[in-house]
C-alpha cells in the first residue's frame, strides 16, 4: 500500500520533449514508473524514450489509459497544462514547474477543484512511492521501501530526510513534496488524511517552512483530533526575518502570520513530535516505526 | 515589482478611480510652482516603503513659499534606506472619514481576496488585530471576478451601506486593475471621504507578481536598487539572495535546505550574513559566482556551503569551489558539507585541494561558527 501513486499508475508527462521533461522522464522510467505517454503539442505521432507522444492530453488518455500526469511545461503555459489534464479526466496532476503567475494559478486551482481531481504543486519535487513509481524529480537512489510517509514543502530538505532515513535502514511508503508556492494544490491536511488511512504508513514526517498557515491548519484539523500514528514535525526558517522572501515564493513571514514559532507551537500542541534538526527527525522516525536509527546495516 | 505613490495614482486615474490633482517635483522650485497652480498642497516623499508620514516625509504646505521650504527639507532625506529624490505635490484634501480598500491573495483560500474596512488610514494588519469586526472580506470567483451584488453585500457587511452607490463601481474597478496588472497587493489607504461627499484615493500601493513580469515588459516601477547593493548585484548574477545581518556567508541548494542551514548556524551560536540558493543542477560557474559575491561582502567572516546533490552534482560543485577559492585568493574560512549525487567524487576533489568536507550539516555549522569567531 501507499498513497496517490503505485506501480499500477499509468503516467504521462506533459512537456516530455523538453530538456527538463525528457531528462526526468528517463529517470522516472528507470525507477520503474509505468510511463505510458508524453504530450507535446505539434509533436503527436512521434516517440521519445520509446514512449508515444500525443498532441493533447485527451488523445493520450484515450490511447493509453493514463491516469496520472507530471507537468514539466514552462511557467507561462503551465497553468493551461494543469487545466488541460484536469479537463481530460486525469485523476492526479503533479506540476513541477516553478514561477507560474499567481493569477494563472488561482484560476487553475479553482478549475481543478471544480473538476474534482487532485493537484500536487506547483513548484514541487513531485512524489515517489518507494520501490514502485515516481513522478517528478526526487533522486531515484535515495528511496527505500518501508513504513514512513513524508510530506514536505521543500525539495532538497525532503531529499535529506529520505536519504537520512534510508541510510538508517528506515524505509518510506510515499514521499510527497507539496511545493513552495503560495497557491498550492494538495495541502498538508489533505496529504496527512491520506496517510492516516493508509495501513502501510505507520508514522509520518511533516516538513514545513515559514509562510502561510497550512501547517497550523493541519495541526488543528488533522493531527489534533487524533491522528492515530506518530507525526514528526520540522519547520525550516526559524531564523528568517519578516517580510523577506526566502527563495520559495511562499516562504515569507507577512505581519504576524507565517512565523516558525506559530507553526512549531501548533504542531506541539496538536501532539506532533517537533524536532530541531534533520538528524533528530531521522532518529525520531526510526524510533516511531520501531527501529533504532543506524541499527540496521546499510 | 513595486511602484511609487504617484505611479500608482496615475494607474488609478486611468482606471477611473478618483485621485487628487497632483504634480511631481524634483526641486523646491518645482514644488513651489505646483503649489502656485494647485493651491494648498500635501508634499509627499516618493519612496517605495510605508511609514513615510512618521518619518517626516509628508508635509502640508499652504503657500508656494511653504512648499519650497518643506520640499527642501524632504528631498535628500533617507527613509528606510531610500534617499528621497522626488516629491508628489497634490491638492490638500478636506477629509471627513478614512476607509480602506485593498486586494491581496489569500493563501489559505487559494483565491484573491477583496478587503474593505471602515477603519482606514492605518495598516490593515493593525486593524485586523484591534478591530477585526471592522473588516469585511470577499473572495471573488477567479474566473468571473466580483459581481455587483457580491460587492454590495461586502459594503453592507463593512457597515458602509450609505456609500454603496459610490463604492460598488470603485471596488469593481480596483479588482479589474489588479487583474490587468497581476497585482499581488493593491491598496487604497486611505480611501478618503471628503467634505463634499466624494470618495478619493488619498494614497495607493501596488505590487506586481514577479512571475508575471513577462506579461508586463513595458512597465517601469520604483527603483529598488538602492535598497541593497549586494541584493542588486545578486539579481544581476541571477542568484536567489537575501541579505541578513550576521557574519556567516551561507550557500546551499534549495530554499528549504538553505533556510535550515541558517537555522543551524544560529543554533550553533552564529548568525548568517545571507540566504543564497544556487538552485537545482547548478554548474561550477554558478558556485563560482556565488562565492565571488559573498567574498565581496565585508560583513562575511566565514563561508558555509551546504549541498544536497539531487540533480546538482557534487563534483561539479567542488570544481566551482576550488576554482573560485583560487581565483579569488579566498582567505576566509570555508567549510563544505556535501552529500548526494557524486558526493564521493566531490569530497575527494575538495580534499585534494586542501578543503576538508564535513560529514553533517550540524557539524559543518558548528565548525564555521568556531572558525569565524574572533575574526
Amino acid at each position: 500500500m501507499s498513497i496517490l501513486l503505485s506501480k499500477d499508475s499509468r503516467v504521462l508527462v506533459q512537456g516530455l520533449t523538453g530538456r527538463e521533461g525528457s531528462f526526468h522522464a528517463e529517470q522516472m522510467k528507470a525507477y520503474g514508473t509505468n510511463l505510458v505517454a508524453g504530450v507535446s503539442p505539434g509533436k503527436g505521432g512521434s516517440t521519445q524514450l520509446g514512449i508515444p507522444i500525443f498532441d493533447t492530453v485527451v488523445d493520450a488518455r484515450q490511447e493509453t489509459g493514463a491516469d496520472v500526469s507530471g507537468i514539466f511545461v514552462p511557467a507561462p503555459f503551465a497553468a493551461d497544462a494543469i487545466m488541460e489534464a484536469a479537463a481530460a479526466g486525469i485523476g492526479l496532476i503533479v506540476c513541477i514547474t516553478e514561477g507560474i503567475p499567481l493569477y494563472d494559478m488561482v484560476r487553475a486551482r479553482a478549475f481543478v477543484t471544480d473538476a474534482g481531481v487532485k493537484l500536487i504543486g506547483p513548484n514541487c519535487p513531485g512524489l515517489v512511492t518507494a520501490g514502485q513509481a515516481k513522478v517528478g524529480i526526487i533522486p531515484n537512489h535515495i528511496n527505500r521501501e518501508g513504513a514512513v510517509g513524508i510530506v514536505s514543502r521543500s525539495g532538497t530538505l525532503t531529499y535529506e530526510v529520505i536519504q537520512g532515513l534510508s541510510q538508517a535502514g528506515v524505509g518510506q511508503t510515499t514521499s510527497v513534496g507539496i511545493g513552495g508556492d503560495p497557491i498550492l494544490g494538495l495541502s498538508f491536511s489533505e496529504v496527512l488524511r491520506l496517510f492516516k488511512n493508509d495501513p502501510a504508513t505507520r508514522a509520518v514526517v511533516m516538513i514545513g517552512e515559514i509562510g502561510g498557515s497550512d501547517e497550523e491548519a493541519a495541526a488543528d484539523e488533522v493531527i489534533s483530533p487524533g491522528f492515530g500514528k506518530p507525526v514528526i514535525g520540522f519547520i525550516s526558517g526559524r531564523t528568517a526575518p519578516p517580510g523577506k522572501r526566502m527563495g520559495h515564493a511562499g516562504a515569507i513571514i507577512s505581519g504576524n502570520t507565517g512565523t516558525a514559532a506559530s507553526k512549531l507551537k501548533a504542531l506541539t500542541q496538536a501532539g506532533a513530535q517537533v524536532c530541531d534538526t534533520i538528524e533528530e527527525v531521522v532518529a525520531a522516525a526510526a524510533a516511531a516505526v520501531g527501529q533504532r536509527s543506524g541499527a540496521v546495516p546499510r | 515589482m513595486k511602484f511609487l505613490e504617484y505611479q500608482v495614482k496615475e494607474r488609478f486615474r486611468a482606471a477611473g478611480i478618483p485621485v487628487p490633482d497632483g504634480r511631481l517635483a524634483k526641486t523646491p522650485d518645482e514644488a513651489a510652482l505646483a503649489a502656485g497652480a494647485l493651491g494648498p498642497i500635501a508634499v509627499k516623499a516618493q519612496v517605495p516603503v510605508g511609514g513615510r508620514g512618521k518619518a517626516g516625509g509628508i508635509k502640508l504646505a499652504k503657500t508656494a513659499a511653504d512648499a519650497k521650504r518643506v520640499t527642501g527639507e524632504i528631498l535628500g532625506m533617507t527613509i528606510k534606506g531610500y534617499t528621497v529624490k522626488e516629491v508628489w505635490c497634490e491638492t490638500a484634501q478636506d477629509i471627513t472619514r478614512e476607509l480602506y480598500l485593498g486586494l491581496t491573495l489569500d493563501r489559505d483560500a487559494r483565491k484573491p481576496v477583496l478587503i474593505l474596512s471602515a477603519q482606514g488610514g492605518m495598516e490593515i494588519e493593525e486593524v485586523a488585530e484591534t478591530h477585526p469586526e471592522a473588516i469585511a472580506k470577499l473572495h471573488p470567483d477567479p474566473w468571473r471576478g466580483p459581481l455587483s451584488f457580491e460587492v454590495r453585500d461586502l459594503i453592507f457587511r463593512a457597515g458602509l451601506g450609505p456609500l454603496q452607490a459610490q463604492l460598488t463601481p470603485l471596488v469593481v474597478k480596483l479588482y479589474a486593475l489588479a487583474r490587468s496588472y497581476d497585482a499581488i497587493t493593491i491598496e487604497i489607504n486611505p480611501l478618503a471621504l471628503t467634505q463634499d461627499g466624494g470618495l478619493v484615493a488619498a494614497d495607493g500601493k501596488l505590487e506586481i507578481d514577479e512571475n508575471a513580469m513577462f506579461r508586463h515588459k513595458d512597465l517601469h516601477g520604483a527603483d529598488e536598487s538602492e535598497e541593497d547593493p549586494l541584493e542588486a548585484e545578486a539579481r544581476r548574477r541571477k542568484l536567489t539572495y537575501v541579505r541578513l545581518d550576521g557574519s556567516i556567508g551561507v550557500i546551499g541548494n534549495g530554499a528549504g535546505l538553505v533556510m535550515n542551514t541558517l537555522d543551524l548556524v544560529q543554533r550553533e551560536g552564529g548568525r548568517a550574513a545571507n540566504f543564497l540558493d544556487i538552485g537545482g543542477g547548478a554548474k561550477a560557474e554558478v558556485v563560482h559566482s556565488a562565492l565571488e559575491l559573498l567574498a565581496g561582502d565585508p560583513h562575511v567572516k566565514g563561508i558555509l556551503i551546504n549541498i544536497f546533490g539531487g540533480i546538482t552534482r557534487g563534483d561539479e560543485v567542488a570544481h566551482g569551489i576550488i576554482e573560485a577559492s583560487r581565483d579569488l585568493n579566498l582567505k576566509l574560512p570555508l567549510v563544505v558539507r556535501m552529500t548526494g549525487t557524486r558526493e564521493e567524487e566531490g569530497r575527494q576533489l575538495l580534499r585534494e585541494a586542501g578543503i576538508t568536507p564535513e560529514a553533517t550539516a550540524t557539524g559543518a555549522a558548528r565548525k564555521i561558527v568556531e572558525l569565524a569567531a574572533g575574526r
